[in-house]
């Protein structure tokens, strides 16, 4: 611990170099931080969707609506809860880059099914009571600073009203939040009444959309797929029963291979940044090699020069790397507060974890070399330079 | 001029004593514009595919607001209707070439997950004012049949699908009886069937969209222009009519304007960390320099030619560090096909395309970069007092 002020002296011993190769390492945690974060919601690692939540789609794809029939042999199976139906809405507020998703449910279901999300019961009672009602998650109602009472018109890209026209108007009744932190998912989405859309359609009536299961105990979800599967295989209306995760999971991944995609940038960056380092130690311990040299003339051995060389490159590369994480953070949160329809992207433990591993790794890898040079430093050809 | 032409040479030269650390400005600007034209590629090659789809002499009928054919839906009784509409050329019987079609979505499997694939119902007349659609295996499906043709890219992004391989839709099973080829367009990603088949097996009695080709008699803007007045005067239809090449053209735009946008974000950060490993090299460069610099300036070399040196020096090492990285992204991904969902929520099969304008987007990143890198560094060589300088490090 008392070769700390040292270290710490060597590393400033040049300001502008260290601090441009802080802000260098800084720039790349800021980015592995983001793009390790985005990659480990793509594999599922920090998708919220711990909730005994099951998708019951049709066979052929989500887009091909169920039909309303299939509700009481859905709702006589014992593991299951509850089960609410949905059908998507795809309407368009104001513009097409405003998109956020709207269902059409039924208010009880929705209310019996998911639990996670609530509003105050008063709203609860005005959603029964209105046909034309809508509820939007806090999320939602924040980002276009709605007020319960406003009126919001969607156009909807695939449900025309019985006269032809796409736009309807729908009445904000409540605002749904989390019940604990974080537990309610769903708080990008609206959610209107199926029997006023189902009415007001030009055509499909009668369509359920997908079927949303809730059960009594998760480590029954495989058997509840396959039960429901079976249930309806050989059927214009077979069905394809997962967890909400891996249906959300094979979403993200349908949009190509971004887990190599991510990995190939992560490789990048740090090849990149290895040089920075790399390079920077190199030219530390080259410009230094009479002051080591000194040390070792006043008693340092040659394995504690050794030592505050490899200090020395850890200190740096934690301390940019652990900006980088912080600001990685800050923009992450931010990111997360403007919501694309996308699950918000959090850096976890293993993010963490693994950051934390790379700079230690980095640290000794881009010092080691350097601090082979300092260690194997002959006295006598060390001062010879002056 | 001379002087500049000089010094820049003179250190341009002894560039290779100083290899490691100008590594670095290299490799760290190679990665940067490697990183960008990879990913831009992506969203050319994408781009590509889309607007490479379609033909100016055709027409789309969508129902109207609609931004994708999978939302658009055409009640039965208009499709009739629309077909006889004027402009629409017809064939040797007299009968209009027009083709309603029903695009469905179906999941088959890539690798361990289920992926949204394009099922297209579509009427003889559909392949008939395709000239580009060839059958290339197997042979058409039958009417009435649950046979489908695939397409090529198709057959190699999702598996199990070759002539006589069946799959399973809706309760039934359909036989795989031909591969068709469309010059690597979006629809080679998508199934096509027999179009009341579709309409069956999907209780869908309408179309997604009719295809129509134009008449022969007039250019095809006129074509279009005059069958867009006729179907908006015409009270029955909420319809939009959109020349197919401008449709798909416009259905690039989601995906790439996304992978532009986290391109541009990742690069912008990369390019910050290159920077700041170049600025390291430079002013490291510099020094190394010093005695020389201040001897030029001491026997009377003005202060430009000098900066000129410092930041010629930079920007030649971003180059080459740009031409690099676009040459190893060109090599690597150039070709590559890969897909991703596009707007019909289906997946869409391209190959990534390095063109000229992405390399030149590349180096002038790289340029970017070596300016500034080379900027600051160019400014102390020629403030550092010369007197001081030339005491030595």
């Amino acid at each position: 611990m008392k070769y700390v002020p040292l270290v710490w002296a060597a590393l400033w011993r040049r300001k502008a170099r260290t601090i441009f190769t802080l802000l260098s390492l800084t720039a790349a945690f800021l980015l592995l931080g983001m793009l390790q974060a985005a990659n480990s919601l793509f594999s599922g690692g920090s998708v919220n969707l711990s909730a005994p939540i099951m998708i019951v789609q049709a066979r052929v794809s989500f887009t091909s609506p169920l039909p309303m029939r299939l509700l009481p042999q859905l709702e006589a199976i014992p593991e299951v809860e509850s089960v609410s139906h949905s059908q998507f809405f795809g309407g368009i507020y104001k513009d097409v880059r405003n998109f956020f998703p709207q269902f059409a449910v039924n208010p009880e279901r929705w209310h019996r099914t998911f639990l996670e999300c609530r509003m105050p019961d008063a709203q609860y009672q005005a959603w029964l009571q209105s046909r034309t009602g809508a509820i939007a998650g806090r999320l939602l109602a924040d980002r276009f600073g709605w007020k319960i009472g406003d009126r919001i018109p969607l156009t909807s890209q695939i449900w025309p009203l019985k006269d032809g026209t796409r736009t309807w108007t729908f009445d904000l009744v409540g605002i749904f939040d989390d019940v604990s932190k974080d537990s309610c998912v769903r708080q990008g989405n609206m959610y209107i009444r199926y029997d006023y859309f189902d009415e007001g359609r030009q055509f499909g009536q009668g369509g359920a959309g997908i079927y949303v299961l809730r059960l009594h105990d998760p480590n029954q979800a495989e058997a509840v797929a396959r039960r429901v599967d079976a249930m309806f295989e050989n059927s214009p209306d077979e069905t394809k029963t997962q967890t909400e995760k891996d249906f959300s999971l094979n979403f993200l991944r349908q949009l190509g291979n971004l887990n190599l995609i991510l990995t190939g940038i992560t490789v990048a960056v740090f090849f990149s940044i290895l040089l920075v380092t790399g390079n920077t130690m190199s030219q530390a311990v080259r410009e230094r090699i009479p002051e080591l040299a000194v040390l070792k003339t006043i008693g340092f051995g040659d394995g504690s020069v050794l030592n505050l060389v490899l200090a020395e490159s850890l200190l740096m590369c934690v301390i940019g790397g652990l900006a980088g994480m912080l600001l990685s953070l800050v923009v992450l949160k931010i990111i997360s507060k403007l919501p694309f329809g996308f699950p918000p992207v959090t850096a976890g433990l293993h993010v963490w974890l693994f950051a934390v591993a790379s700079m230690v790794g980095l640290g000794l890898v881009v010092g080691i070399l350097p601090a082979m040079r300092a260690r194997n430093l002959s006295i006598i050809d060390a001062l010879a330079v002056r | 001029m001379k002087q500049t032409l000089a010094v820049t040479w003179m250190n341009l030269r002894s560039l290779p004593s100083r290899y490691m650390t100008s590594l670095v400005v290299v490799v760290g600007i190679a990665l940067v514009v490697g990183v960008l034209v990879a990913m831009l590629s992506m969203s050319k090659g994408f781009e590509h595919t889309l607007k490479g789809t379609g033909s100016e002499s055709r027409a789309l009928l969508l129902s109207a607001g609609v931004t994708a054919e999978l939302s658009s839906y055409i009640d039965p009784q208009m499709v009739p209707l629309l077909r006889e509409m004027p402009g629409i050329r017809r064939d040797a019987a007299g009968k209009p070439l027009a083709s309603a079609e029903l695009l469905v979505i179906t999941e088959l499997r890539r690798g361990d997950g289920d992926v949204n694939v394009a099922l297209r119902g579509v009427e003889p007349a559909g392949l008939a004012i395709r000239p580009e659609v060839k059958l290339v295996e197997g042979r058409l499906f039958k009417s009435g049949l649950r046979e489908l043709i695939a397409g090529r890219s198709a057959t190699r992004q999702f598996s199990g699908i070759n002539v006589g391989s069946k799959l399973q839709f809706r309760g039934s099973e359909w036989d795989v009886v031909g591969i068709f080829e469309s010059d690597g367009d979006a629809h080679e990603s998508e199934l096509w069937t027999d179009a009341d088949t579709a309409r069956s097996a999907f209780g869908r009695p309408g179309a997604s969209a009719i295809l129509a080709q134009f008449d022969a008699a007039t250019t095809p803007a006129a074509a279009l222009a005059a069958l867009k007045a006729a179907v908006a005067a015409d009270p029955r239809f909420q319809i939009d009519v959109l020349g197919e090449r401008d449709y798909y053209s416009s259905q690039s735009q989601g995906v790439t304007d996304n992978i532009n946008f986290i391109t541009v974000f990742i690069t912008v950060i990369m390019a910050f960390g290159a920077v700041f490993g170049a600025l390291n090299t430079m002013y490291s460069a510099v020094a190394a320099r010093q005695i020389e610099i201040a001897t030029l300036r001491a026997i009377g070399f003005s202060g430009l030619p000098v900066m000129v040196s410092v930041l010629t020096e930079s920007v030649a090492l971003a180059l080459i560090g740009g031409l690099i990285g676009a040459g190893f992204a060109w090599l690597l991904f150039d070709g590559l096909t890969t897909a991703t969902l596009g707007q019909n929520f289906t997946q869409v099969a391209f190959s990534f395309a390095v063109t000229p304008d992405l390399v030149a987007r590349g180096l002038s990143w790289a340029l970017g970069i070596g300016l500034v890198g080379g900027f600051f560094p160019a400014l102390k060589a020629i403030r550092q007092p010369v007197a001081e300088a030339l005491r030595g490090a």
